[in-house]
């Protein structure tokens, strides 16, 4: 054990700290190689069910742990009341389902998962095709995908300084309402009070983090299309358009889904932006927010978690298109 | 949350050094195509660039006008950054030397952890082929819409009470309150269905022969996986690595919920946020600590730039 | 928070390492710190300075964990207040201050990771965390010194009856700050009955100027609204006083009904007149949107004259500003609507619920219920008052503590605590939040507002 001297020093303690992490992250792979060498030795029938137990065993328990357990208890949860002490029925699903309040919850999640995912792929679709012959390219990749490295949290400070308004009278810190200024608009509205144009603010900061992402996975894939395939569409009188629609399209089609998928995968999840720029108030409320406050502060677990089942349910016909594609795939190779 | 890491499953057939691509990219080639990349570069830049000038500037000029006046009063201090780093006044001595400590320490085994676990599962999958593989596989990338805020509270009953099936104790109760290993263990369960998903289409494509000849020398899985899949997956390992990275980097929700508040293990995200509650007019030292946090996962997505598209690359042909 | 790294965490985090490891190996580990209290002497004498602190002595060496919503500075107050009986006695508060207070308590219990204690400022939520059946009765010294406070304070803390968390600070709702100096230039004097203050209003108002009577902010992150609610409260305590004030919190009164819906119009003649508000912000809708810690700002550049808010408020005026009845900024207690009330007050507070039932857990509670601890809370630091009545009323050295103290023990007073902080969470921290903010930000209808919040009631 440390004495208490040395323990007074900020350094001591970060090197405590990052040794335990290092020492964690080194315990594990010795533990790894101690296993991969004792099952290595093992031969005879026990070989493969080995194999696939010491492979697959460790992700799958954790997954049953941290994932599967979870929902078949938030799945159980969703039909009892809010103290999970009397059986409801399917009574939180007519509420949610006939609930004002929740019918614009709804169809804000709605707008969400349609123009989020949508604008952020094809921006990054289009920056892809043309950022590829530019010179500097991979400064103007870096700078479109630096808002991936901004935290949730860090992204609200940092759009507060963009939709802030204060009175016409005073000078504005906001930019949005600066340029609107300054391009002639006297009295710019409070932009985060304009419903139902709020959304789509909101929206724009998604669509700021996730349009690098898209950019960068498109372009890899547009560089590995084959030049026999363009060189013959080409040759065929293709140009332009017709060969981005007919030729490049086509042949990134898988990537251009999964990145769509993943894409509204995490826009269906994200509460953060809504939580922390309007707390769901003036119309912003998303699905995923909503379980979040129903759950954990109005205390009703019930309501909390039959709106998780209905946001699992939402996501889940865009996995099953994935999986098919991924079978079809699969056949073909 | 946010980020999402990439492979590309394409269709694409032929060389990695494929070049077809010129002739699209000769397609496109005008002015008003740079024009319009470069209006989306600044664009996208402008916000970022407002939070590092409004971290340079005091405070009252902050709160009196926007920070493009910098432009035209170029008065710029570098004591907010003392503020967040070194200041007493936070109520931590430190400042926020050791939340950024925290955020190295939590962040790093929760990249490795599950990268090494999804790897191991992937090849599995695509390998050790069994009946009914195809389904855990699909079941796995289904897992990944559960939403995270379901699984908190049975995480923590386990965490805190362990596990038990009929007063038989499954899994004992560990004393783990305090350290990193809850938060670790979180974002691995959490990380796994995607970085097995991702690993997976990889690894699936890795070229067969190599794997038979393998086999036939009388290599065991074991070997073949430590000897041929990690080596040959390290650009995808790599790229994985960023965007797990940057999660773990940036979460704020599994942070609050696993490791608290206390300066012995939360990490930058939860110390901005509590920054953010108490300090709601002080939004030069907010801005000086938000950029802060910035920094880090900057340099590690620099640094491991030249992998990332290597990696993405190499996922999206097939051998 | 920590100034020093406890010499005893490194063992313990690297006990935690291989724990990673073997989770689904063995218990190797499973109780590695444990109680330290055996090596602990019951027979401690403690001397000099440290002699008051006796009654606590015998847990050397432990540490209790500490969760609430207080973060610094406000929070540093409060760990310098127990800074020498931790040091004589040798226990450690661990505190941690977070703003997603509210909703990680419930986590953390029901996930079976409570902390030792929690500081609830809200009934309702107190209520909450008893039903889980977490919360531990407190120990009889705690309850003895609660005997020899006003019972309405225990009355507070308890849950249908039963005692669990003795009350910390107490704040002041009802207060209008103002700035005497503009006051006086102006030749305004501070208004003493409802109808002065309206007549003052609708003065300043015409005098024009590009200033306005009031601001107002009900932002606050995820608890926006929470302003609008005690508005809305004073309107129902000053006009019909305590007896409808209760039966509304239990919801015998409803939102509906029309002593609540003519408290809400009076609301809207008063912070939604668009020719009274939002001094120096903008107009009625930008109260939606402004932070309740920005709204006051503009009274300092006399762009708006009054702001209400609790006492609390003291902590946001900016550094250098003279607070006092002849300074920059002051404070004058709100008027009843109705006449006929005598002297409503609105208070709101903090409660300390324990969550073990270990003696230091139970020495550390006994010491923060007892007087001492609050006149030592006192000393530290300005900007907050004890609901514990056997505190010095001698120790509040600053004006707004010692109005806010005087207005707490009237005993002609009709004091009520904060409703919303009373009604079940889904209304107090759900429902009405979010109606009253629609309210001024979409300005809806009054019954449609109502309506919405009695719906949301939990049967």
């Amino acid at each position: 054990m440390p004495t208490a001297s040395l323990a007074d020093s900020a350094w001591t303690d970060a090197i405590t700290k990052l040794g335990n992490s290092f020492g964690a992250v080194a315990i594990f792979l010795g533990i790894l190689l101690v296993v991969f060498f004792a099952a290595g030795r093992a031969t005879g029938r026990l070989t493969r069910p080995l194999a696939i137990g010491v492979f697959l065993g460790p992700a799958v328990l954790l997954l049953i742990v941290g994932l599967v357990a979870p929902l078949v208890r938030t799945v159980y949860l969703s039909f009892y009341n809010d103290d999970s002490t009397r059986f409801l029925g399917g009574k939180n699903y007519g509420w949610a389902l006939t609930t004002d309040s929740i019918h614009q919850v709804l169809l804000n999640t709605l707008l969400w998962l349609v123009f989020a995912p949508l604008a952020a792929t094809g921006l990054g679709l289009v920056l892809a095709l043309l950022v590829e012959r530019m010179r500097y390219q991979a400064l103007y990749k870096s700078l479109i995908f630096m808002p991936m490295a901004v935290s949730l949290v860090g992204a609200s400070i940092i759009w507060k300084f963009v939709y802030e308004t204060r009175d016409s009278s005073q000078q504005q810190v906001g930019l949005l309402s600066q340029l609107a200024i300054s391009l002639g608009w006297r009295h710019p509205p409070n932009w985060i009070l304009s419903h139902p144009l709020n959304n789509f603010l909101l929206m724009a900061v998604m669509v700021w983090v996730q349009t690098g992402f898209a950019m960068v996975v498109l372009s890899a894939a547009i560089k590995a299309i084959p030049d026999e395939v363009t060189e013959a569409a080409r040759l065929d009188g293709a140009r332009g358009l017709k060969l981005f629609w007919f030729v490049t399209v086509p042949m990134i089609r898988t990537t251009l889904v999964v990145v769509l998928t993943t894409v509204m995968i995490t826009t269906l999840k994200a509460f953060d932006i809504v939580r922390t720029m309007t707390g769901g108030n003036f119309g912003t409320q998303v699905l995923a927010n909503e379980m979040y406050s129903q759950s954990f502060v109005q205390f009703n677990v019930g309501r909390g978690s039959a709106l998780a089942v209905i946001l699992f349910l939402a996501v889940l016909p865009l996995v099953a298109y994935n999986i098919v594609q991924l079978r079809k795939e699969r056949e073909t190779r | 949350m946010s980020t999402q890491p990439a492979t590309v499953p394409s269709k694409a057939v032929g060389a990695a050094e494929a070049t077809g691509s010129a002739a699209v990219r000769k397609s496109f080639s005008s002015p008003l195509g740079s024009v319009f990349v470069i209006a989306v570069t600044v664009l996208w830049t402008i916000p970022t660039f407002g939070l590092l000038a409004t971290s340079l500037r005091p405070k009252q000029a902050v709160a009196a006008s926007g920070w493009w006046e910098i432009f035209v009063h170029p008065q710029l201090i570098l004591s907010n950054y003392h503020t967040v780093l070194f200041d007493g006044g936070f109520g931590v001595s430190a400042g926020m030397m050791p939340f950024l400590v925290n955020s190295l320490a939590i962040s790093i085994p929760a990249t490795i952890f599950p990268l090494v676990l999804a790897a191991m599962a992937a090849y599995a999958l695509a390998w050790v082929r069994f009946r009914g593989s195809d389904t855990v596989f699909f079941i796995i990338f289904a897992l990944q819409v559960v939403p995270l805020q379901m699984a908190l509270i049975p995480l923590l009953q386990l965490f805190s009470g362990g596990a038990h099936l009929g007063g038989l104790t499954i899994i004992p109760a560990f004393d783990l309150h305090g350290t990193y290993v809850p938060v670790w263990l979180a974002h691995t369960m959490f990380a796994l269905p995607l970085a097995t998903f991702l690993l997976h289409n990889f690894i699936s494509q890795l070229p067969r022969d190599l794997m038979e000849a393998a086999v036939v020398d009388g290599a065991s899985h074991f070997k073949i996986f430590r000897s041929i899949v990690l080596p040959l997956c390290t650009p995808a390992l790599a790229s994985f690595a960023i965007f797990e990275f940057l999660w773990v980097w940036n979460d704020l929700l599994v942070a609050l919920t696993f490791a608290g508040g206390t300066p012995e293990v939360a990490p930058m995200t939860v110390r901005l946020a509590q920054l953010s509650g108490s300090f709601g007019g002080r939004w030069e030292v907010l801005t000086a600590g938000a950029f802060l946090s910035l920094i880090v996962p900057l340099i590690v997505f620099f640094s491991l730039q030249r992998y990332f598209v290597r990696g993405l690359l190499a996922g999206s042909v097939k051998g | 928070m920590i100034q020093k790294p406890r010499p005893n965490r490194p063992r313990r985090q690297l006990l935690a390492v291989p724990a990673v490891l073997v989770l689904a190996l063995a218990a190797a580990c499973s109780n590695s710190s444990g109680k330290s209290t055996a090596d602990a002497t019951p027979t401690t004498t403690l001397s000099g300075d440290c002699a008051k602190y006796q009654p606590y002595a015998g847990h050397s060496g432990t540490k209790v964990t500490m969760y609430a919503s207080i973060l610094s500075p406000e929070s540093d107050s409060l760990e310098k207040s127990w800074s020498e009986f931790s040091s004589c006695t040798g226990i450690k508060i661990s505190y941690e201050g977070s703003n997603d207070f509210e909703s990680q308590l419930q986590v953390r219990v029901t996930g079976g990771n409570a902390p030792d204690f929690a500081i609830i400022p809200q009934p309702g939520l107190l209520a909450q965390m008893v039903k889980t059946g977490k919360v531990v009765k407190p120990p009889a010294a705690t309850v003895a010194n609660e005997d020899k406070w006003n019972p309405v304070w225990k009355g507070y803390g308890s849950v249908n009856g039963t005692f669990y968390a003795a009350p910390m600070s107490a704040n002041m709702k009802s207060l209008v700050w103002y700035s005497p100096k503009y006051f006086k230039q102006a030749g305004y004097q501070v208004p003493t009955t409802w109808a002065d203050l309206m007549t003052l209003s609708d003065r300043i108002a015409k005098a024009g100027g590009g200033s306005k009577p009031w601001c107002g902010g009900i932002g606050s992150g995820t608890a926006t609204g929470w302003p609008a609610t005690d508005w809305l409260e004073e309107a129902v305590l000053g006009t019909y006083g305590g007896d409808v004030y209760d039966q509304w919190v239990s919801h015998q009164v409803k939102f509906s009904d029309p002593k609540i819906i003519s408290a809400m119009q009076t609301v809207a003649g008063w912070m939604q007149n668009p020719a009274w508000v939002n001094g120096g912000i903008g107009d009625v809708k930008s109260i939606a949107t402004t932070t309740f810690q920005d709204a006051g700002a503009p009274i300092l550049t006399n762009k708006c004259w009054m702001l209400q808010q609790a006492s609390f408020y003291q902590a946001q005026w900016a550094k250098g500003t003279k607070i006092g009845p002849d300074g920059d900024i002051f404070a004058f207690h709100l008027p009843a609507v109705n006449p006929a009330i005598p002297n409503p007050v609105e208070g709101g507070g903090e409660f300390l619920a324990a969550f073990s039932d270990r003696p230091e857990v139970q020495a550390v509670q006994n010491y923060l219920s007892s007087a001492d601890w609050a006149s030592s809370r006192v000393k530290v630091s300005t900007g907050w008052v004890s609901a514990n009545q056997a505190v010095d009323k001698s120790l509040y050295t600053d004006p707004i503590d010692k109005l806010s103290a005087d207005a707490l023990t009237d005993p002609t007073a009709t004091f009520r605590f904060d409703a919303s902080d009373m009604m079940p969470a889904a209304i107090g921290a759900g429902q009405e939040w979010k109606s009253l903010t629609a309210w001024f930000a979409e300005g809806q209808a009054i019954p449609k507002v109502a309506a919405d919040i009695d719906a949301a009631w939990p049967q």
